[in-house]
């Protein structure tokens, strides 16, 4: 996959957008995070919004119009920052879109078996997308979960601790439309050695099961 | 040598993040039960002043991998506002391959951070702070966005937080996908919303940070022990860990070892200890060990002649040549590829440079490029020593870091595999000929 990150080709781009009521409501909330007068603040977070409400989970180049209008900001700074920051799909991707960590600490764990595995199930190459639409699959650098390698990540979701067996369960799972648990596929709670916590035991041997918060912000 | 002067391990009462592993409630009434928010009111009733000299005679220093003193740090910021508020700024970017401690914090232990900023804030006349949190730490922003939610309904955050008549908001700020925020000046350049390029300094962001106004910018990992370090005291933090390198500590274990895994363990623990004692040794054994990347991508490998008995802090690592960074270990045994190892940091470095200077943007391409063909041994024995000048010209070229981060991981490689990078020349060439 090429490094130069452009826009997608005029035919791929809608010819409008705005947001939802309710995203606007959130947009309201965003740019009120932020002292008055420094609106331009809110582009980030207004440009993931603007992504997770489009079909196909990209930023349209009319949205960041929109986003540069509603900022009272030149739309170049907003190209800029969408631009520059790799989590803003500039064209379609698929509606599972996998990102799999090939950094030095996953590959020293078997990270290219992960991609090898995702290559094979999907029929898809590095940054290919599926006939179907379902999956796009791309390598990434260091998502930050070094001790669970290798991982890759799936829309929100981080997958740890992959094997190419367990990779491939992922995969199946995901085909059939069901939501495989994210998380360590190892039988591992989370960052604990494998086996059970060799320290803090008394604070892991019992409480509550600790709850992930649901996404704040919605899925599109 | 260690101030505890025993071999045993750091015990759970002297653990600050006790929910590290996520098996307990991550919310309010679980962080209660820990102990946090236990006391703050009295906490900041003693003064900025206190709090910043209990700061300093911890001997903290910056968990983010500099490891510049905290205590100082913070007293940098003005006594007295010009006008100006002041801002303290949470770097949460936790990018750097091999670490992965603060997102342990985030995800399971948030309130701790929570509390830190309102502590840290108040002592440096901060009425607002923004934890820089990276975009692809989508639950980890969740369950910290809901501890601060928390803190907000109860009276702890927010006007006269916690009855102390101090008021102070806190905002979470996702990142979205550049290793490059992780540097302060980049994270603030992000927050206003642009590109994340480093900014000249001076001015240092103590004069003009956020919105031009004096900030200070620290890593989780710091900010969330100041609570523990204020009720138990400065004395308890710097009773571990030799002179200047003191306190506990987040250690991520990754690679060739037999089950990873996040601890936190005292300073200057040996390095040895630290991956046998929890995580089980080196995959096949010690004597299996080819190398060490002590502190996250940034830092020189150690081989493992140096692994054998080096101390784990700031001046213990940095008297080997390499450095504790963020304390995230990377273990490489026999079986690894050493030079594609380093040849795959060299593309990381290629990949996150935001192109501003051009010794970085132009010379984390040539250190790429030239890696690849000495991972195939594709290159004439002279070209190490090209491309150990291409790493000093970029070394210190820079605005920030990043060009220096990316030439020490070769640097390290050649220091110490000279002779496994001179084998696959002779042998590619030999090939050829033949």
């Amino acid at each position: 996959m090429s490094h130069l990150r452009r826009p997608a080709p005029k035919e791929l781009q809608p010819v409008s957008f705005a947001f939802t009521p309710e995203n606007l409501e959130k947009a309201k909330k965003i740019i009120a995070k932020y002292p008055e007068g420094r609106q331009q603040s809110a582009v980030m977070p207004l440009l993931d919004l603007a992504q997770r409400q489009t079909e196909g989970n990209w930023v349209p180049t009319v949205a960041m119009d929109y986003i540069a209008d509603m900022l009272e900001m030149p739309a170049i700074r907003v190209y800029e920052v969408a631009t520059f920051y790799t989590m803003y799909n500039l064209a379609p991707v698929g509606k599972n879109f996998i990102q799999v960590c090939t950094t030095t600490p996953c590959w020293l764990r078997g990270s290219a078996d992960v991609v090898d595995t995702c290559k094979k199930e999907l029929g898809i190459g590095v940054g290919e997308t599926t006939e179907d639409g379902q999956f796009t699959m791309i390598e990434v650098e260091c998502l930050g979960a070094c001790v669970n390698a290798p991982m890759m990540q799936i829309n929100d979701d981080y997958y740890e601790d992959l094997t190419p067996e367990t990779t491939k369960a992922i995969l199946d799972a995901l085909k059939k439309g069901e939501k495989p648990k994210a998380g360590p596929q190892s039988g591992r709670k989370g960052c604990e050695p494998m086996g059970g916590p060799k320290v803090l035991k008394a604070f892991c041997g019992c409480g509550a099961a600790p709850q992930d918060a649901d996404a704040s912000e919605g899925d599109a | 040598m260690q101030a505890k002067g025993t071999p045993d391990m750091l015990q759970d009462k002297d653990r600050i993040f006790t929910n590290l592993y996520g098996f307990q409630d991550f919310g309010l009434k679980g962080a209660q039960s820990r102990g946090n928010w236990d006391g703050t009111k009295a906490l900041i009733e003693k003064g900025r002043d206190w709090i910043i000299d209990e700061m300093k005679a911890s001997g903290m220093r910056g968990r983010g991998g500099a490891g510049f003193p905290t205590g100082l740090k913070w007293s940098f910021m003005p006594k007295e506002s010009d006008g100006r508020p002041s801002y303290l700024v949470v770097n949460a970017d936790e990018g750097e391959p091999g670490t992965c401690k603060d997102r342990e914090i985030m995800r399971n232990d948030p309130h701790t951070l929570v509390e830190g900023c309102l502590l840290a804030s108040f002592a440096m006349n901060a009425h607002a702070a923004y934890i820089y949190i990276r975009g692809e730490f989508y639950h980890e922003a969740s369950n910290l966005q809901r501890a601060i939610d928390e803190a907000y309904d109860a009276g702890l955050i927010g006007k006269n937080a916690c009855g102390s008549g101090w008021d102070f908001d806190l905002y979470l700020h996702l990142g979205a996908g550049a290793y490059i925020c992780g540097e302060e000046t980049a994270l603030i350049e992000s927050i206003e919303g642009k590109k994340g390029q480093p900014r000249l300094k001076p001015p240092f962001p103590a004069n003009a940070g956020l919105y031009g106004c004096p900030t200070t910018v620290n890593n989780v990992e710091s900010i969330a022990a100041v609570p523990t370090i204020l009720r138990r005291g400065g004395s308890w933090f710097s009773s571990f860990g030799r002179e200047n390198n003191h306190g506990t500590k987040l250690f991520a274990i990754s690679g060739h070892v037999e089950k990873p895994c996040t601890v936190e363990e005292a300073m200057s623990i040996p390095l040895r200890e630290l991956i046998e004692k929890h995580c089980g040794g080196v995959r096949g054994g010690w004597d299996n060990l080819l190398a060490v990347i002590p502190g996250g991508s940034s830092v020189p490998l150690m081989p493992k002649d140096i692994c054998d008995d080096v101390l784990m802090d700031f001046d213990g690592l940095r008297e080997v040549g390499s450095g504790l960074g963020t304390a995230a270990v990377i273990v490489m045994d026999k079986s690894t590829d050493i030079v594609y190892a380093i040849a795959r940091l060299s593309e990381f470095y290629k990949h996150e440079s935001c192109g501003q200077c051009t010794p970085c943007r132009e010379g984390t391409g040539w250190m790429m490029r030239m890696m690849a063909r000495m991972v195939r041994g594709e290159a004439t024995l002279d070209e190490i020593d090209l491309l150990w000048d291409v790493t000093k010209q970029v070394e210190g070229h820079t605005i920030c870091a990043l060009g220096d981060a990316a030439a020490w991981p070769i640097q390290g490689l050649i220091r110490h595999f000279r002779p496994e990078m001179e084998r696959r020349i002779k042998e590619y060439r030999a090939r050829i000929a033949a």
